[in-house]
C-alpha cells in the first residue's frame, strides 16, 4: 500500500509537493468523474427496470425484484420482505395491490390473504440486469431498422467521401491547370458556410432531385466535405512528383498513378479522414431529422430523439437504445483515440 | 510465430476483399486512358475533380446561392417557382422593432428572443469554455503520470452524439435524477435543472462546455507543447515566481492558439442546437430557443412555417459568422507569417 502511495506521489523532477500538485490532482480527479460519470451512470441506468428508475433516491447498481411460484396462482408473485407487529420480517408474495393497501400472501401457507400497507413492506431483491430493455426495442420496435439505416449512411457517406475527396484532392495538389485557385478558395470558403445557414434552400434542392425522404438525401449533401479535400490535398502535396514522372515514363496512365501510387502513399490521411467520417455521420441529427419523414428511415439519432421526445417517455428503453448509439464512438474512442487527436492538434479540424 | 501466421492471415483477408475493388479499378483504366489520351493530362484533371465538385455544386453552392431568392420571396411553398418575390420584406419584418433590447416590441418577437438567448448563451459559453479549457490545457501540460491517458478522458465527450450528451444529461438533470439525488445526500433541497428558467439556462452552458472542452483542450495544449522549453529553464535560472513567468511566458506564446480557440468557439456557440434541443426542446417557455432552432421551427416544424423568413434569418447568422470566420483566417494566416519568419 505504502509502495502504491510513493509511486503516485512520485515526481518526475523529485522535488517536493507544491499547492499547485494538489490543485492538479484535485482537477484531474474531478475530470475524471465529471467526463466519465455521467457515461457510466447512463450505462448502469440502461439495466435498470423500469420501478426501479422511478425511485428515488436511485440505487448505484440494477436490482431485479425476485419472484417465486405459489400454490394456487398461475403467475410467479413478486416477493416482499414485510414488516411483522412484532418488529420481525417475514418474505410474503403479492397478489394484488389496491392503492396503498396490497393484498399478500405467505407462500407456505398460500391459502390465507393478508392485507398490508405498502409502507410496511420492501421488495426482496437482487443484483441483476434488466436485459429485456435492449432486446425489446430492438425486436418489437424499430430500433434495429434505425440501427440498419445509420449503418447503411454511415459506410455509404464514407466511402464516397474518401474516394471523391481523394480523387478531387489529388487534381488539386498534382495538376496545374487554369481555375485551379478558383476551386480552392470556393472549397475553403464553403467551410464558413455551416448546415444551419443553407437549412431551407438544400432542403428544397435535394426535393428538387427527388432524393427527399431517403437515405440517399442523408448521405449526398454531406459527403464533398472541404475539410475533407483539404487535408488530403495538404498531404497529397508532401509526395514528391519525381514518383509520379517516374511512372509516367513507365507508360502508367494517370488514373493507374491516382489508383497505384497516390492512394496507398495517402493511407494515413486517408485513414484520418476515415475515423472523422465514420463519427460525423453517424452523430448527424439535423440533417436527417429534417429530411427523413418515413418513420421506417430514421437514423438511430432521429428515432431516439423522436422517442424520447414523447410525452411519455420511456426511459428504460431510451436508455438502452443510447448506449448501443454510444458504442461504435466508444470503439473509435478506445482503439483510434490517437489518430483523432493527432488529426486535431495537427489541423483544427472536427 | 503463430504472431506472423495471423497477420499474414489477415492480410490475405484484406487482399481478398479488395480484389473486386482493385479488379474494378483496373477495368476502368480502359476508358479512362481513351479519355487520356483524347483530352490529355488537364482533362484528367477535370475527371478527377468532377465527382466531387459535382455534388460540391449541388448540394453546397447551389443552395448557397439561391438562399438570397429565398430570402426575398414569402409564401408556404418549398420551390422556387411557386413563391411569391417581395423584395426585402421578409428583413424588414424581421428588423422591425420600437427596441432591440425589448423582444416583446418586434413584430417577429421569436426571431428577437432567440438572438438575446443566443448572445447570451455565446458569451457565457465562450467564456466558461476557454476558462476550463486554458486551466485543463495547462494542467495536462504538466509533468503528471499518464498524461495521455488523461488527456483522452477530457477528449471523451467530444466524440458523441449530441442526441446522446442530450439524452445522459436530461436524465442526469430530471427531478429524479442524478444530481438531485447528490443534492439530497448533502441536504439539499431538490432544484427543476431543466424546467427553471435561469437553471435551464445554466446547463445548456454547461452541458455544452461538458461536451466540446476537449477539443479546445487539445488545441491549447499543442500550443503550450510547442513553447520552447529553454524559456522556462532560463526563468527557472533567474528565479523568477511561477506567477510571472505565467503571465510573461506562457500566456503570451500561447496567445494565438487561445485566440483562435476563442473564434473557433464563437462561431461553434452561435450555431448552437443539437445537444440543447434535445436536452430542453428549446424551454421552458422560450429559454433556451437559440437561432438555429428559430431557422429550423419557422422552417419546417412550426405551424406557422415561413421559409423566407427562416432563409432571411439564415442570412443574417451567416454574415455574423462569416465576419467571425475571416477574423479566424487572418488570424491563421498572421500565425503561418509568423512560422515563417522564425
Amino acid at each position: 500500500m505504502s509502495s502504491i502511495v510513493t509511486f503516485l506521489s512520485r515526481r518526475r523532477d523529485g522535488r517536493s509537493w507544491h499547492w499547485t500538485d494538489i490543485v492538479t490532482w484535485v482537477w484531474l480527479v474531478g475530470g475524471l468523474i465529471i467526463m466519465f460519470g455521467p457515461a457510466v451512470w447512463l450505462v448502469g441506468s440502461s439495466f435498470k427496470t423500469p420501478g426501479q428508475l422511478a425511485e428515488f433516491p436511485p440505487t448505484i447498481l440494477p436490482y431485479v425484484s425476485q419472484k417465486a411460484m405459489v400454490e394456487g396462482y398461475d403467475k410467479p408473485l413478486t416477493l416482499y420482505r414485510v414488516m411483522q407487529p412484532d418488529g420481525s420480517t417475514k418474505v410474503m408474495a403479492e397478489v394484488r395491490r389496491v392503492g396503498i393497501v396490497a393484498q399478500m400472501v405467505d407462500p407456505e401457507a398460500p391459502g390465507e390473504i393478508v392485507k398490508v400497507n405498502i409502507s410496511e413492506r420492501r421488495p426482496v431483491r437482487q443484483i441483476g440486469f434488466a436485459t429485456e430493455n435492449y432486446v425489446e426495442p430492438l425486436k418489437k420496435n424499430d430500433f434495429l431498422l434505425y440501427l440498419r439505416n445509420s449503418v447503411f449512411v454511415t459506410l455509404t457517406a464514407t466511402l464516397i467521401t474518401l474516394f471523391t475527396n481523394s480523387m478531387a484532392a489529388f487534381a488539386l495538389s498534382k495538376y496545374r491547370f487554369r481555375g485551379r485557385d478558383l476551386v480552392m478558395v470556393l472549397i475553403i470558403g464553403t467551410l464558413m458556410v455551416p448546415l444551419s445557414v443553407v437549412l431551407v434552400p438544400l432542403y428544397s434542392v435535394v426535393s428538387a432531385v427527388g432524393l427527399f425522404d431517403s437515405l440517399w438525401g442523408v448521405i449526398l449533401p454531406t459527403v464533398a466535405t472541404p475539410t475533407g479535400v483539404f487535408l488530403l490535398r495538404q498531404y497529397m502535396l508532401t509526395i514528391p512528383d519525381e514518383l509520379l514522372d517516374a511512372a509516367r515514363m513507365d507508360h502508367a496512365s494517370e488514373w493507374q498513378i491516382y489508383w497505384r501510387i497516390i492512394l496507398p502513399l495517402s493511407a494515413p490521411a486517408l485513414a484520418v479522414l476515415a475515423i472523422f467520417s465514420v463519427v460525423w455521420r453517424w452523430n448527424d441529427f439535423l440533417w436527417p431529422l429534417v429530411v427523413l419523414s418515413r418513420k421506417e428511415l430514421y437514423t438511430l439519432q432521429v428515432g431516439l430523439n423522436t422517442y424520447a421526445g414523447q410525452l411519455n417517455v420511456q426511459w428504460h428503453f431510451i436508455l438502452a437504445m443510447t448506449v448501443v448509439t454510444m458504442i461504435p464512438v466508444v470503439l473509435v474512442f478506445v482503439f483510434l483515440q490517437r489518430y483523432i487527436t493527432s488529426g486535431i492538434a495537427g489541423s483544427g479540424l472536427k | 510465430m503463430a504472431v506472423t501466421t495471423d497477420s499474414s492471415l489477415k492480410a490475405r483477408a484484406g487482399a481478398a476483399l479488395a480484389a473486386p475493388v482493385v479488379w474494378l479499378a483496373g477495368l476502368l483504366n480502359v476508358p479512362l486512358k481513351t479519355w487520356q489520351r483524347a483530352t490529355g493530362t488537364g482533362g484528367m484533371a477535370a475527371f478527377f475533380l468532377a465527382p466531387n465538385m459535382a455534388i460540391f455544386g449541388i448540394f453546397v453552392l447551389v443552395p448557397l446561392v439561391i438562399n438570397f431568392f429565398y430570402s426575398a420571396t414569402s409564401g408556404t411553398a418549398y420551390f422556387l417557382q411557386d413563391r411569391t418575390f417581395v423584395g426585402l420584406e421578409q428583413y424588414e419584418r424581421l428588423l422591425d422593432c420600437a427596441s432591440y433590447l425589448d423582444p416583446a416590441t418586434c413584430r417577429e418577437d421569436l426571431f428577437w428572443k432567440a438572438v438575446h438567448n443566443t448572445g447570451l448563451f455565446v458569451v457565457l459559453q465562450v467564456a466558461l469554455m476557454t476558462l476550463v479549457s486554458v486551466i485543463t490545457a495547462l494542467i495536462l501540460n504538466r509533468e503528471i503520470v499518464a498524461r495521455s491517458f488523461w488527456r483522452a478522458v477530457f477528449f471523451f465527450p467530444v466524440l458523441l452524439s449530441p442526441v446522446v450528451v442530450g439524452l445522459i444529461w436530461r436524465w442526469i438533470l430530471q427531478r429524479q435524477g442524478l444530481l438531485n439525488f447528490v443534492l439530497y445526500e448533502f441536504g439539499g433541497e431538490p432544484v427543476n435543472w431543466l424546467t427553471e428558467r435561469s437553471w435551464s439556462i445554466a446547463a445548456a452552458i454547461c452541458v455544452s462546455v461538458w461536451a466540446h472542452m476537449g477539443f479546445y483542450t487539445l488545441i491549447l495544449l499543442a500550443g503550450l507543447q510547442a513553447i520552447p522549453r529553454d524559456l522556462y529553464e532560463a526563468a527557472e535560472m533567474d528565479g523568477t515566481r511561477p506567477a510571472r513567468v505565467f503571465w510573461r511566458i506562457t500566456l503570451p506564446l500561447l496567445m494565438p492558439n487561445l485566440l483562435v480557440v476563442i473564434v473557433l468557439a464563437l462561431i461553434r456557440a452561435v450555431q448552437i442546437f443539437d445537444e440543447v434541443y434535445v436536452l430542453t426542446g428549446g424551454g421552458p417557455g422560450t429559454s433556451t430557443l437559440y437561432l438555429t432552432q428559430y431557422i429550423y421551427e419557422i422552417g419546417f416544424a412550426s405551424l406557422l412555417r415561413n421559409p423566407g423568413l427562416a432563409a432571411a434569418a439564415s442570412i443574417l447568422m451567416g454574415l455574423v459568422l462569416v465576419v467571425l470566420t475571416l477574423i479566424q483566417l487572418q488570424l491563421g494566416r498572421r500565425g503561418e507569417r509568423k512560422a515563417a519568419r522564425e
